[in-house]
């Protein structure tokens, strides 16, 4: 049995060392209600009237809803896409398995496993042929085929994790392959759906590579609009927490309720 | 033709055959149990008629039809799975009227339906829970209500009470064996419990390795087992074996009809311990079991054990002396290869 | 490789009833419909990069002159390496790639070990311990380059003055360094949450068993926590090296490489060859060569998922 003491600086050093990580991200959410001038205090003022004109200067200067607008466009799109051709990918490979199942799996996963920067010359050569530079288009189809692999696979596993004695009990209680899909597999599979769904809707939000690379003024999402804000003139720091904070807070909200689901989709399984 | 046939039926996994030859004629409203150590095939053979596995040689005749290569969906059986298998996401009612859903019947003849089998089986007042407010025992039954309520050709259980914790295991024993004589439903029932096969069958299947080594009534089996492994798999604590050689003496009560290298093969009931000196072998206590209505008595006697049974108390301890009676009349006599001699 | 494992035997076999059936071809049919539009996305996605990259990297292609397209053979790749930024592009593409992992394995261990038993507030904890991974690489960059980095008014210069000492320029000064910490401070808490999972998988009567067996604190983590923890080390350090082969953004917003090539590393070199000097030749052999470094790492990777889709 562990003493009490040990129970109380446990919980110290726990809360130490994560309110340390944390800082910056709550420095930054107190930085965006204030003003600018304050922003730049030394030393810094822990008390303040919080104020909202950072979030609309930001969105006078740079239209932050533009930005918000695309990022959002390409992130929803992109996943929906990527669910309509990964859910069947996954359920074929569920309740159809072959030999090659394994290896096609596999295979899939490996692309994902590819530096970005390897397509980066192809990609953007293609895109400016095609004309799709600074295009949706472009980050929507980029974005769907880096997420494809990570969406079969954890729709593969949730879609397995259906235990096979029920989908029998179907087959016996007299159900063809399509009512035993509709009645029994996607009600259960909705969960999976779900969280699969979220993840790459984070994973597109918070896409960086291809954003600053393929994207400028009228396809720019929120991630490039933020690294817009690398040297600008003038006092500018609660300006920039401002639109960090418009960019980062949905997404970190999302993140913290899809925890399980990105061990699962980042570590490819595994982990358990 | 039987209600029932299978004929020649095997199995086979790339080069392994798990099931071998079987034929098998059941007729309607039997009550066939199936029953043999892990790894025997019983459960292979029943998802084979259940049509969740392929029959790779032989046929299999259903009231008159060749159902061999039909589908599960259209074979009109019925299987309540070891693990239950209910529909997590439905309730009671829905888990219970699915497959009637499936066939179109009409939404009153369903209820009507539903709530007969439910009576019968105590769901009554859970019809609108999902399983996971269930206890084991009552998805157990929402399982066997899903079964009755299609009124198949033919039910199928497999291993339905494994399941369950021993007092309930019991009381549904009783359950099933009631329900079969208000149903009058032909059965097949696989287990490993041979207490099951025992008292719920009409007919007890004894498989291993795939093949069956014999079918009969379970007493006829308890009487009269075909050879030893299903003398020693039938009945609890297992027939004591002695080979011919151990204990010459035993030999000669069988006048001379035991090969040499045969067995000798007596259940626990027909050894009597009898005081020192008397009886036809001398022996040693080993251990006493007083289970209170039975008394099992394990004894060494020149290099065997031996273990009796008798219904009196007794205050014999290890290590005491006692005399071993066997009677002649309940001796099984087998081959070298465990094939009962036939006299 | 993984094809010397042997599969399963699986509950539903129904591609086997299928065979049996007196079902059509068209049953057999369905699966590879299913399949098709994912397999033909990814092969298109997979091989039309790499035959791109691999023909631009024979020949002399500037996007300045796209009309140009003489073959040179590996002329690309012989001025890639001799590119006197390619050496110590590598060398801190390997230091940012073994600082943080190593930062992030010893620190993920730590803070999970620590969160891992119940205490006072640990939900909450558990939810600030992994927001930083959920910050987008570019707001995650300039939160440090100015938040916390800035030598005047960042955070950090302010505790440095307030122990009486003068603060430091991280990003002049320490260019590679500052990247390494601001890609630590993200996938510290990815790490830290694998391991917390890891964690909840061991078993407590092992533990307890250890501790009757008279075993102390430090020696139950050496003989039990740590091995267990092992798998899970190993593919956080993998799935890390994949990803962290390609760090960009937090590079390109803040350093942009410099000062000089300081803060290169190999992902951004070949930017720089594609998008800043146009030379598609150049920066599709040193893709290559990335490629070929990411491929070593996935190969290990696949090996230990494979055995793990067996259980």
């Amino acid at each position: 049995m562990h003493p009490r003491w040990m129970l109380a600086l446990r919980t110290v050093a726990a809360w130490f060392f994560t309110l340390l990580l944390f800082f910056p991200l709550g420095w930054l959410a107190l930085t965006a209600f204030k003003t600018e001038l304050q922003a730049i205090e030394v030393p810094p003022h822990w008390l303040f009237t919080p104020t909202l004109e950072n979030f609309v200067e930001v969105q006078r200067r740079s239209d932050v809803l533009l930005f918000a607008q695309n990022s959002l466009i390409t992130s929803v799109v992109s996943t929906v896409l990527g669910l309509m051709i990964a859910a069947p990918a996954a359920y074929s490979m569920a309740f159809f398995r072959t030999r090659h199942t394994r290896d096609l799996l596999m295979w899939m996963l490996s692309t994902k496993m590819m530096p970005a920067v390897g397509a980066l010359v192809p990609v953007y050569v293609l895109a400016q042929t095609a004309g799709l530079l600074d295009s949706l288009t472009a980050l929507i189809i980029v974005f769907t085929l880096s997420n494809l692999p990570i969406m079969v696979w954890m729709l593969y596993s949730s879609l397995r994790d259906i235990p096979g004695e029920i989908l029998e009990a179907a087959r016996m209680d007299g159900a063809t392959l399509w009512t035993e899909c509709r009645h029994v597999v996607m009600p259960l599979a909705l969960g999976g759906l779900a969280s699969t769904g979220l993840l790459c809707l984070v994973l597109s939000w918070n896409e960086a590579f291809w954003s600053l690379n393929l994207s400028s003024a009228r396809s720019g999402t929120l991630a490039t609009m933020i690294a817009s804000y690398s040297s600008p003139e003038g006092l500018f720091w609660a300006k920039l927490s401002a639109a960090s904070l418009v960019a980062i807070a949905p997404i970190v909200a999302f993140g913290w309720f899809s925890q399980k689901q990105l061990v699962q989709g980042l570590t490819f399984g595994a982990v358990k | 033709m039987a209600f029932f046939e299978l004929q020649g039926v095997e199995k086979h996994f790339g080069p392994v055959r798990a099931i071998t030859g079987i034929d098998l004629a059941v007729e309607k409203g039997e009550f066939v149990v199936f029953v043999g150590p892990s790894g025997c095939g019983k459960s292979t053979l029943l998802r084979m008629i259940a049509g969740l596995e392929t029959i790779d040689v032989g046929r299999f005749q259903l009231d008159g039809r060749d159902i061999t290569r039909m589908p599960s969906a259209k074979r009109d059986l019925a299987m309540v799975f070891q693990s239950y298998a209910l529909y997590p996401h439905m309730s009671v009612f829905d888990n219970m009227s699915f497959a009637l859903k499936l066939a179109g019947v009409g939404l009153d003849t369903i209820r009507q339906k539903v709530e007969r089998a439910a009576q019968i089986l105590n769901l009554g007042p859970y019809l609108q829970r999902t399983p996971r407010e269930l206890s084991g025992g009552q998805r157990q039954r929402v399982a066997i209500g899903r079964a009755i309520v299609r009124a198949p050709k033919v039910f199928l259980f497999d291993e339905p009470l494994s399941n369950l914790d021993a007092a309930l295991r019991g009381q549904t024993r009783v359950e099933i064996h009631n329900l079969h004589r208000q149903l009058g439903a032909t059965t097949i029932y696989v287990t490993h419990d041979q207490v099951e096969a025992m008292t719920l069958a009409d007919r007890v299947v004894v498989l291993r390795d795939g093949a069956v080594e014999q079918v009969g009534a379970p007493l006829a089996l308890y009487d009269q087992p075909a050879n030893q492994f299903v003398a020693q798999f039938i009945g609890q604590p297992s027939m004591n074996i002695l080979p011919a050689g151990a204990l010459p003496v035993l030999s000669a009560l069988c006048g001379g009809r035991l090969p040499r290298d045969g067995a000798l093969g007596v259940r626990p009931e027909g050894v009597r311990i009898v005081p020192a000196g008397l009886g036809q072998v001398q022996a040693t206590v080993s251990l006493v079991e007083a289970l209170g209505a039975d008394t099992l008595i394990y004894v060494d006697a020149a290099g065997t054990s031996l273990v009796a049974r008798q219904s009196e108390r007794t205050t014999l301890r290890r290590g005491d002396a006692v005399g071993i009676e066997l009677n002649p009349a309940v001796l099984h006599l087998f081959n070298h290869d465990g094939r009962v001699v036939t006299a | 490789m993984h094809k010397t494992l042997t599969p399963t035997p699986l509950p539903l076999m129904r591609e086997k009833e299928q065979a049996a059936d007196a079902g059509p071809r068209s049953v057999r049919l369905l699966p590879r419909i299913l399949l098709a539009p994912a397999v033909l996305s990814l092969l298109v996605w997979m091989l039309v990069p790499l035959v791109m990259t691999i023909y631009f990297s024979l020949v002399r292609y500037n996007l300045m002159q796209p009309g140009e397209r003489e073959f040179i053979g590996l002329d690309n790749i012989a001025y890639f390496v001799s590119d006197p930024d390619f050496g110590p592009a590598v060398a801190h593409t390997l230091q940012l790639l073994c600082a943080v992992i190593a930062i992030t394995v010893v620190g993920g261990v730590a803070l999970a070990l620590l969160v891992n038993d119940p205490f006072p507030g640990r939900g909450i904890v558990r939810v600030l311990l992994i927001s930083p991974f959920f910050v987008m690489p570019t707001a995650n960059a300039l939160l440090w380059k100015h938040m916390m980095m800035n030598p005047i008014y960042g955070v950090l210069a302010q505790v440095w003055q307030w122990f009486g000492a003068t603060p430091v320029d991280w990003l002049t000064d320490h260019p590679l360094f500052s990247v390494i910490v601001m890609v630590s401070w993200q996938w510290l808490p990815f790490a830290c949450l694998i391991f917390i999972t890891s964690l909840q998988s061991l078993d407590r009567e092992q533990l307890e068993a250890a501790r009757m067996d008279g075993a102390n604190a430090l020696q139950r983590f050496r003989y039990l926590t740590l091995p267990h923890l092992g798998r899970s080390i190993a593919v956080v350090v993998m799935i890390e090296m994949i990803f962290l082969l390609s760090v960009f953004a937090e590079i390109f917003t803040t350093t942009g490489g410099g000062p000089g090539n300081e803060s290169t590393n190999v992902a951004f070199l070949i930017f720089k060859q594609a998008l800043m000097n146009f030379d598609v030749g150049v920066a599709s052999a040193g893709a290559l060569f990335a490629v070929v470094l990411a491929n070593i790492a996935a190969a290990f990777l696949i090996r230990l998922i494979g055995k793990n889709l067996d259980k």
